[in-house]
């Protein structure tokens, strides 16, 4: 199975087992990671799902939509690589990706 | 088996609000026995997408789901579903259930929730007459939404828009009546109800503003045929949906005693007036730190927010409740973002305008920002939420000036 591994902030790891064509907020939702909320369900309308990725994975996350960027702008911790997981299609190009949670949500 | 240590917590109602109490104990890892009795034979889910993708048959019953059923297994929750609290017995601590069975706790969580608001006018009670709360609601509403019928939706607030919307991409047509002079009345401004209304009459839906229902047309077989209208026309409807708010469930709670005023009675722990019982949710008016009232909100901000303070307490931490309320709605390509609450205000200053690709309203009182609707705008949202958070002071010129960044409000 493929897997993607979300580490919190205080370096604990979860490796998720994905399918493709889910979301990585409903991926760590599903799996119970901690600290990712993910209020609206999907909406792109909460800020609740922020996640860093991997700088070697980043680019096969695609492309951040204009209201992605505008939510995650004031997103605190939003780093380089920060996207909303439910904005984050998963894909089979991700098996093994690694997958950064940041102390706090909105 | 419970150790005999463990203390037993039960939830009342399996909605949202339940659903994100179980995930914040999930994610505390607390260790006592939990049981959420629940009237659905579904786990807790997500009711927003039913008036959206899941009537739209977009996405599939799980993935509305909060989480899945096994993690609640794992961690040795207990859902008892399909079953109803029908009693509450606070001096020997024990509910009682529909199925007869008898549940002792040590605290009990009400998340009751609401029901929808029923019309009791004449022919009410027609085959074709839908009300929009629950997954079988939706499936029920899902299968009658056949292009060509014609819908007549009663009431023009967020989820007889949402289902506007997503009955008339599937090539329904749709009416929508409400009785006040604009469409979501209760929750914006008169520039926001303009532009939703101008919205749905784009895509092809009529809206019939000021205009009131005294009852229904009977059809062959039982089936409504019509809407009448308090002007004395007659809409004519092959399906009919009503949706016209929700009252609060506190039928439980007002039987068991506990303080009850338009919704259970919370402080801004969650806590009604039994030190054993909390209750969260739609079902509550909490006092609100922020608007220094009580309040009651219908929302899964609200629900999930006051599950977080209810977990707090269960394990031992108080934490107050004090969020700003926010609210959404997706309707067509526009993404509405609200947070705070309007009523009371002095001022509107609006950013942008309707031509634009997003635009927002501020709504100042005192000079002051106390909420804010931003459509295909998250920017004006999330500073929005700050500047409603810090009660910030601002100058409307600042606010209406699309060459000011509003990060540099902050």
């Amino acid at each position: 199975m493929a897997k993607i591994t979300f580490i919190e902030h205080n370096n604990i790891e979860h490796v998720a087992e994905f399918e493709a064509g889910t979301t990585l907020m409903q991926l760590a939702v599903t799996n119970a990671v901690p600290g990712i909320d993910g209020d609206c369900g999907g909406e792109c309308a909460c800020g609740t799902c922020h996640m860093i990725v991997d700088q070697q994975w980043f680019d096969k996350t695609g492309e951040i939509a204009d209201d992605e960027e505008q939510m995650l702008s004031m997103t605190p911790e939003r780093a380089g690589t920060s996207r909303l997981g439910c904005q984050v299609k998963i894909t089979e190009a991700m098996d093994g990706m690694r997958v950064y949670l940041p102390e706090f949500q909105m | 088996m419970a150790n005999k240590s463990q203390q037993v917590t039960v939830i009342v109602g399996g909605g949202h609000a339940a659903g994100a109490l179980l995930a914040a104990l999930l994610q505390g890892r607390y260790p006592h026995e939990v049981v959420l009795v629940g009237e659905e034979p579904h786990p807790p889910y997500q009711r927003p997408p039913l008036s959206k993708h899941y009537l739209a048959g977009e996405v599939e019953q799980e993935s509305l789901y909060l989480k899945p059923r096994s993690l609640y297994d794992n961690a040795g929750y207990q859902l008892r579903l399909g079953v109803r609290v029908e009693q509450i017995d606070r001096d020997s601590k024990t509910v009682k259930l529909s199925d007869h069975s008898m549940i002792r706790y040590d605290h009990l969580v009400l998340a009751t929730g609401s029901q929808v608001r029923r019309l009791t006018s004449p022919g009410a009670e027609l085959k074709g007459i839908y009300y929009l709360h629950d997954i079988a609601d939706a499936d029920a509403l899902r299968e009658a939404l056949v292009p060509g019928k014609r819908l007549v939706i009663v009431g023009g607030g967020f989820v007889g828009l949402e289902v506007a919307a997503s009955a008339v991409k599937k090539g329904v047509s749709v009416t929508v009546l409400e009785a006040a002079e604009r469409l979501m009345q209760r929750v914006t401004g008169p520039e926001m109800s303009a532009f939703f209304c101008a919205r749905h009459r784009d895509a092809g839906v009529e809206v019939r503003l000021d205009t009131g229902v005294t009852g229904f047309e009977t059809g062959d077989h039982g089936r409504v045929a019509g809407v009448r209208l308090a002007n004395g026309d007659t809409v004519p409807a092959d399906i009919v949906l009503v949706s016209i708010g929700v009252i609060p469930d506190t039928a439980l709670a007002e039987a068991a005693g506990l303080a009850c005023d338009g919704g259970i009675l919370v402080d801004e722990f969650t806590r009604t007036d039994d030190p054993a019982i909390l209750a969260i949710g739609d079902c509550t008016r909490h006092r609100n730190l922020f608007f220094e009232d009580r309040l009651r909100l219908e929302s899964v901000a609200n629900a999930v927010d006051q599950a977080r303070t209810a977990a707090a307490i269960l394990m031992g931490e108080d934490k107050p409740y004090d969020s700003v309320p926010w609210f959404w709605s997706n309707q067509y390509d526009i993404r509405l973002q609200m947070v705070g609450l309007s009523q009371g205000h002095d001022q509107r200053v609006m950013r942008g305008s309707p031509a634009d690709k997003g635009f927002a309203v501020f709504y100042l009182r005192d000079g002051r920002v106390i909420a804010v609707d931003a459509v295909n705008l998250p920017i004006a949202f999330m500073v929005g939420k700050q500047l409603v958070q810090r009660r910030q002071a601002v100058s409307p010129d600042v606010l209406s000036d699309p060459h000011t960044d509003l990060k540099s409000l902050l």
